[in-house]
């Protein structure tokens, strides 16, 4: 794709070698102010590793990583578990790396929808409060790039769209630049300006449905992934059980529900 | 002055310096489950201690060179993260403390308490050692306040803090200086066996009362300080020694703080349903 020369960040050939094997090579991607790029990818595909070369948390072994200098990022690591020998409200995660004043910090709650649970322990809170928290936090710090590393995991489905309506809505609002890995490609694919495939390397990027109708891309996630994008809405094909266990249509039973996981009917 | 005339007053004087310190950096040790990590350093320091008999040097800048110095070797060995980090402080935590007392033990020129070094000697504390502990507690807790903010977000999220502009290595290193400052200090209050347990145990007492971490970091220096208070008041009373004393001291208060605890996490369960609740 022609890149942008007003770009927040830029990977050129990208690729980190650990322990004698590369877990992403030759990674080219851009990520320019007022877009959204989605990467997505199996487990293991290396996504998050893309993301880390992407912000400078990992210094790729070939090719090279460029930021516009004074750079403000606003990240949202994959994993963070709040120890329980740790106590912090939502209040005080809010200004983990900033003086927030408390107008800011509310507002933020607000807009992710938990202004009320402030003055709740961070470890108390529900998979999908969180998420919201790291949100809140991530918008406070008025980024020029917001990285995303699978946002909307242990959220219910409702959540789920409102979230992404969300990051949405703050990239208009902020004109920042979003980065963002994710899973849910049905929802990605409506709310995406730019989809890079990635499996160990890039397979394909570019619009939603140029990527969706490329054969690289149906050779990764089968030919139903590539039809998921043409329905936003959801198509409610699997019941939810206790325990947070998922049963499909079929019978079959599973703790992560995924599209290509073969359970699903044909969105059409 | 007068006051400080007398040995029990400078040992009170001398222990609320070093638990008022110790206080907000055993946050840190229990946030981040460094125990066993301060347990290196502190064990190191009584090799310090050999090395300033051997070299005649001063013990306060001979114990904080040495654990500064185990403290970036074990930084360095983490990045290399070659051995399960456990066993490697294990190795060298006691290898360390025997390296010391071989070392001490060759001297038979020098006539030294041993005991002194490894569980403190309070009781004998000087106005020098106070005015040492309560410059050096001063250098260490506006360093810890400079580089809160960013050691706490890196506590909290190593990648999130580096990724928005902090740099956790550079703060990480400081905070080790930091404790192989405390520890230089805080030795002959309770020794080189028992400087991580008036660390960790205040700070451990003090998570079931806090709502943050910055009050968590204040009411460990807070019973801290009764800890010390206590144990020497004990130690005087049943003629006990001091510093397994103020441990102690500091574990009743730990047991103590126990009681609340089940009904502070009712009184919070109950508060979750309450009017602003909601699913």
């Amino acid at each position: 794709m022609a890149q942008k020369s007003s770009a927040l960040i830029t990977l050129k050939n990208a690729g980190l070698n650990r322990g004698q094997r590369w877990i992403v090579r030759g990674v080219d991607l851009a990520v320019s102010r007022g877009e959204v790029v989605t990467l997505i990818g199996p487990n293991g595909a290396g996504k998050s590793t893309v993301a880390k070369i992407a912000i400078g948390l990992e210094r790729p072994d070939e090719g090279f990583a460029h930021r516009t200098t004074g750079l403000k990022i606003a990240y949202v690591p994959q994993k963070l578990s709040i120890d329980w020998t740790l106590p912090m409200t939502v209040a005080r995660f809010m200004s983990l790396t900033d003086r927030i004043s408390k107008r800011d910090a509310n507002e933020a709650l607000e807009r992710v929808g938990i202004p009320h649970l402030a003055q709740r322990e961070v470890r108390n809170l529900s998979g999908g409060e969180f998420q919201r928290a790291l949100l809140a936090r991530a918008i406070t710090r008025k980024p020029d790039l917001l990285v995303l590393d699978e946002p909307v995991q242990g959220v219910d489905f409702a959540g789920e769209i409102e979230l992404y309506d969300l990051i949405i809505e703050i990239r208009t609002s902020l004109d920042c630049g979003v980065l963002m890995i994710s899973h849910d490609l049905h929802v990605v694919m409506a709310e995406t300006d730019h989809v890079v495939c990635l499996n160990g390397h890039v397979c394909c990027q570019g619009h939603p449905h140029t990527v969706a109708e490329s054969r690289e891309y149906r050779a990764l996630f089968g030919d139903r992934a590539s039809k998921a994008l043409a329905v936003y809405e959801h198509n409610h094909d699997h019941a939810h059980l206790p325990g947070g266990i998922v049963q499909h249509l079929d019978g079959s039973l599973t703790e992560h529900c995924h599209l290509d996981d073969g359970h699903h009917r044909d969105p059409d | 002055m007068t006051i400080l005339d007398d040995f029990f007053a400078r040992a009170i004087v001398a222990g609320v310096g070093v638990a008022v310190v110790a206080g907000p950096l055993g946050c840190f040790i229990v946030w981040r489950r460094m125990a066993y990590f301060g347990d290196t350093l502190s064990h190191s320091a009584l090799l310090g201690v050999a090395l300033a008999i051997l070299l005649q040097i001063n013990i306060t800048v001979a114990v904080f060179c040495t654990s500064a110095t185990v403290a970036l070797i074990l930084i360095l060995l983490k990045r290399r993260a070659t051995l399960s980090s456990d066993s490697m402080l294990g190795l060298l935590s006691h290898s360390s403390l025997a390296l010391g007392l071989v070392v001490l033990a060759f001297m038979s020129w020098v006539r030294i308490d041993l005991l002194s070094f490894l569980f403190g000697d309070i009781l004998a504390v000087s106005m020098n050692d106070i005015a040492v502990i309560y410059g050096g507690g001063a250098i260490v807790i506006i360093i810890l306040v400079l580089i809160w903010r960013p050691f706490f977000a890196a506590t909290v999220s190593n990648d999130l803090a580096e990724a928005e502009g902090m740099h956790p290595r550079r703060t990480n290193v400081v905070f080790m200086l930091l404790m192989a400052l405390v520890i230089a200090i805080s030795m002959k209050i309770v020794g080189v066996l028992l400087i991580t347990a008036l660390l960790i145990i205040p700070a451990a007492t003090a998570r079931s009362l806090a709502r943050g971490p910055e009050q968590m970091a204040i009411f460990a220096s807070v019973i801290g300080a009764f800890a010390v208070i206590g144990g020497l008041c004990g130690s005087l009373q049943w003629n006990t020694p001091s510093g397994p004393s103020i441990v102690v001291a500091a574990l009743i208060l730990f047991l103590i703080g126990l009681l609340p605890v089940t009904y502070f996490l009712k009184r919070n369960k109950s508060g979750d349903v309450g009017p602003n609740y909601v699913p």
